[in-house]
């Protein structure tokens, strides 16, 4: 065999590998999988989460055992023996005490959709299906038959609705404004007795100023009592006589019931409306039922106040920060290692920070805040006021969590404004400080700005920190409302991540919820794309202004 | 300057026995020669000075021994091979080198007879009393108007008519008013290359710079905005004192009164243009002007 180099055979085409059509397809292959991912992921959310509240047609399922339920199928598989079975919500839980149950294809004869059939949304207990037969008030019939009593109910409801709403926005407002002007008058007795002693003449005067407000909100209270027995007793009586698919027969007070409707009757636009109603409800109101039903509005509240403050806390400060780390500090061992100590702070756990949290900002920071300003509050009633979880604190520590990522966001900002800019403006006579503050910070800014996209889609997706320090499962006082001095950090508040734990897997009729659990996902998904297309429409204008083509 | 250079330095080993003429041959060996500064050059006055200066980058030394005045309201351009220390030179003068952790230097400059490195000087009063142009274009991020006043603004100006002022009569000294008047409001980022030199030349010469320093102005730059600034080096001419550093020889012929060649952190020769170009003092001068070497 020769070795001669010259003489070696040439191949007509170069081996695969060389031509990297190989690796076109390796690299490409990994994307589309990724994304193939994330739009089924997201897709899925997205189509459960828009359906939830979509009025479905509800059957009448007939048994061999003689047996009729009323109910929406809300799933089919196959039983463990290999027979087909379907989940019927039946609801009607005070009857049954099941709010769905499975049944065997092979038992069922018959199923029909009966027009007349009526799912009906309670304050509590479930939904309640049936057909209506009589409308009620008091003793009297105001009208027999379905069709009657369904016209009579859509007549009286809105009144008997507006009528309930108006009582609780007393018994939550107004009573909740009496019971404030209460304890900040036993508050100032018991500040005044703190500063200068039980019997001194201060703390006389503020308990003579207690009996007075005391006597004034009892007449206040008397007021609304009256008020609230008006509404109720206008309430008191109207009834929707119901008779089940299993032939019982059951009055709902009209009082309780939030919506209706007759699904296998309504036309598209009537439909629209129920879906339309039932999203308004759930953006808008508070929750109900152990937060499986009505309304998420407190915690999307919560989450936007949450995730904007805890922004506006960790942009200054991961500027800063990374500001000194970049131009200020020599480059050295220390400086590198302290770039490692970033960058390993993002790899810790989030319950770790949640723990440091509830330990240093809760306990030491916010049990210092109140034995300082808020001693009487903590000698009253023995309460915390910034002493617990809140809002503050919440923020405070999503801050501290998503504070790496802005810090080294921010440092490869300022690393990749050419230093060209920097010298031009040295040679100008400008200081280190204008420099930065004129030409560096305006032209690094798109690029901070990313990590505190990155920052804010961290922090508004975290849970496990929130538990500790101030999300509650329900809390139904805004952090930030009408009330003096309408921004209240210390509050505790909810929060549409925590929300999905509590609704998808602590609550008690879980089948229920779990169409809840799609779309308060849908929905947190949503806002933290809507925090990001914001903040992405602002670095594309800062973009356009301060970065443009080096010719 | 009559002051001479040390001899050869006594750390270092004596210079190679070569052909005494060969003086680029002996500084490549690590030798001193005696820079060849003609008479005329001395006898102009000087806007700055610049006496003994020698200056290391951690221990490799960058420039040595550099004496050499620059005359007062001319054109001096400095031209020598690349790595020559013609830049270092250049930023040594604005004290930009501060910036560079390891440099060292020793010997003095003196603007205008201030000593730039004396410990009392303020290095940022310092660097407002010089204008200065980079390589490669480097307008700050932000509108046309407030690159040209950048340096009064950090000043602390805010009077407007004295900023419009300033702004016009600047940017028609860089050949760029009528190009730019009607969209001052724009961002810099947004000219052509040539434009955005003309403006950094623009902002260098808004403060009334006592030196102007131009540091391979056009080496980014098509012929056309090339010819432009050239143009307009011609016109500085007389209004400032302007120090240039230069690869091209032409452009060296053609826009400087005074001419300086370096060789490897030594001045080699230095004197007014035409004669370095056309009948120089030393052999190596001719063999690079011509383009015979470098």
């Amino acid at each position: 065999m020769s070795s001669d180099p010259l003489r070696r055979r040439r191949s007509t085409h170069a081996a695969l590998a060389a031509h990297g059509e190989a690796w076109v397809w390796l690299t490409g292959g990994c994307l589309a999988l990724a994304m193939a991912m994330i739009i089924g992921l997201l897709g899925y959310i997205v189509s459960e989460g828009v359906a939830t509240f979509w009025p479905r047609p509800i059957e009448l399922v007939e048994l061999t055992d003689g047996r009729k339920v009323l109910g929406e199928e809300t799933g089919r598989d196959k039983a463990p023996d290999g027979t087909g079975r379907r989940l019927i919500r039946t609801a009607n839980f005070e009857l049954t005490g099941k709010h769905f149950e499975w049944f065997a294809d092979g038992d069922v004869t018959a199923t029909t959709r009966p027009a007349e059939a009526t799912v009906v949304e309670r304050l509590e207990g479930g939904r309640f299906q049936g057909f209506p037969t009589r409308l009620l008030h008091g003793d009297e019939v105001v009208a027999a038959g379905g069709e009657e009593a369904w016209r009579g109910f859509r007549e009286h409801h809105p009144d008997v609705r507006r009528r309930w709403r108006e009582a609780w926005r007393i018994d939550k407002g107004d009573r909740g404004e009496l019971q404030r002007k209460l304890r900040a008058a036993r508050l100032a007795v018991v500040r005044a007795g703190l500063a200068t002693g039980a019997d001194s003449p201060a703390a006389v005067a503020a308990t003579a100023a207690e009996k007075v407000v005391a006597t004034e909100v009892e007449a206040q209270e008397r007021r609304l009592d009256e008020r609230t027995a008006e509404l109720r007793a206008g309430n008191e009586g109207w009834g929707l006589e119901f008779t089940t698919a299993s032939g019982e027969t059951v009055v709902l007070p009209l009082a309780d019931i939030v919506r209706a409707w007759q699904p296998n009757k309504l036309s598209f636009q009537e439909r629209l409306g129920v879906y339309a109603s039932r999203w308004g409800e759930f953006l808008g109101d508070d929750p109900r039922e152990a937060n499986s039903a009505g309304g998420v509005f407190p915690a999307i509240w919560g989450t936007i106040a949450m995730t904007l403050i805890m922004a506006l806390l960790v942009a200054p400060f991961g500027v800063l920060a990374a500001l000194y780390l970049r131009e200020y500090a020599s480059r050295g061992p220390m400086t590198a290692a302290v770039r490692i100590a970033i960058n390993n702070l993002a790899g810790v756990p989030s319950i770790v920070y949640g723990a440091f949290g509830l330990g240093f900002f809760c306990y030491v920071l916010g049990g210092s805040i109140d034995e300082l300003l808020f001693r009487p509050a903590l000698v009253a009633d023995g309460q915390p006021t910034f002493g617990t979880g809140g809002l503050l604190w919440a923020s405070l520590t999503l801050a501290l969590l998503t504070l790496p990522v802005v810090i080294v966001a921010t440092e490869e900002a300022l690393s990749a404004v050419p230093n060209s800019m920097r010298e031009g403006s040295y040679a100008c006579g400008a200081s280190k400080w204008q420099t930065i503050r004129r030409i560096v910070l305006p032209r690094a800014l798109p690029g901070i700005m990313t990590g505190l996209i990155l920052a804010m889609a961290r922090g508004a997706g975290e849970v496990a920190p929130l538990m500790l320090v101030g999300v509650k499962k329900l809390a139904l006082d805004l952090p930030i409302d009408g009330t003096f001095p309408f921004v209240h950090p210390e509050r505790e508040f909810m929060h549409l991540a925590y929300l999905i734990y509590d609704v998808g897997f602590q609550s008690p009729n879980s089948q229920a919820a779990k169409p809840m659990v799609f779309t308060i996902t849908f929905l947190l998904v949503a806002i933290i794309a809507l925090l990001n297309v914001a903040a992405i429409w602002i670095r594309g204008r800062l973009r356009r202004r301060y970065v443009s083509q080096q010719f | 300057m009559s002051t001479s250079p040390s001899p050869a330095d006594p750390r270092q080993p004596p210079p190679p026995a070569a052909p005494a003429t060969d003086r680029l041959a002996v500084v490549a060996a690590g030798g001193q020669v005696e820079p060849e500064v003609h008479e005329r050059v001395r006898q102009t006055p000087a806007v700055l000075e610049i006496d003994r200066f020698n200056l290391w980058y951690g221990t490799k030394q960058a420039l040595h021994s550099i004496t050499m005045p620059i005359p007062h309201g001319k054109v001096t351009a400095l031209i020598g091979p690349s790595g020559c220390g013609k830049s270092t030179l250049l930023r040594s003068v604005n004290r930009l080198n501060d910036l560079v952790p390891s440099v060292r230097i020793t010997g003095e400059m003196r603007l205008n007879g201030d000593p730039i490195y004396d410990q009392r000087m303020d290095v940022i009063e310092l660097r407002k009393r010089m204008g200065m142009v980079f390589q490669r274009p480097n307008p700050f991020p932000m509108s046309i108007y407030e690159n040209v006043v950048y340096a009064l603004r950090i000043d602390g100006e805010s009077r407007r008519a004295v900023l419009d002022e300033v702004c016009e009569r600047s940017l028609r000294g860089a050949a760029l008013w009528d190009e730019v008047k009607d969209r001052l409001g724009e961002s810099a980022l947004g000219l052509s290359g040539g434009q955005q030199q003309r403006l950094c030349i623009a902002r260098a010469i808004a403060a009334e710079p006592e030196v102007l320093l131009l540091d391979e102005p056009c080496s980014a730059l098509d012929p056309i905005a090339t010819g432009k600034i050239e143009d307009l080096i011609q016109e500085l001419r007389g209004l400032y004192s302007v120090l240039i550093v230069t690869h091209n020889m032409q452009q060296a012929s053609r826009s400087s009164d005074y001419t300086a060649f370096m060789y490897l952190g030594r001045l080699i020769e230095y004197g007014p243009t035409t004669d370095i170009f056309t009948k120089p003092v030393l052999r190596e001068t001719e063999a690079y002007v011509t383009g015979r070497f470098g």
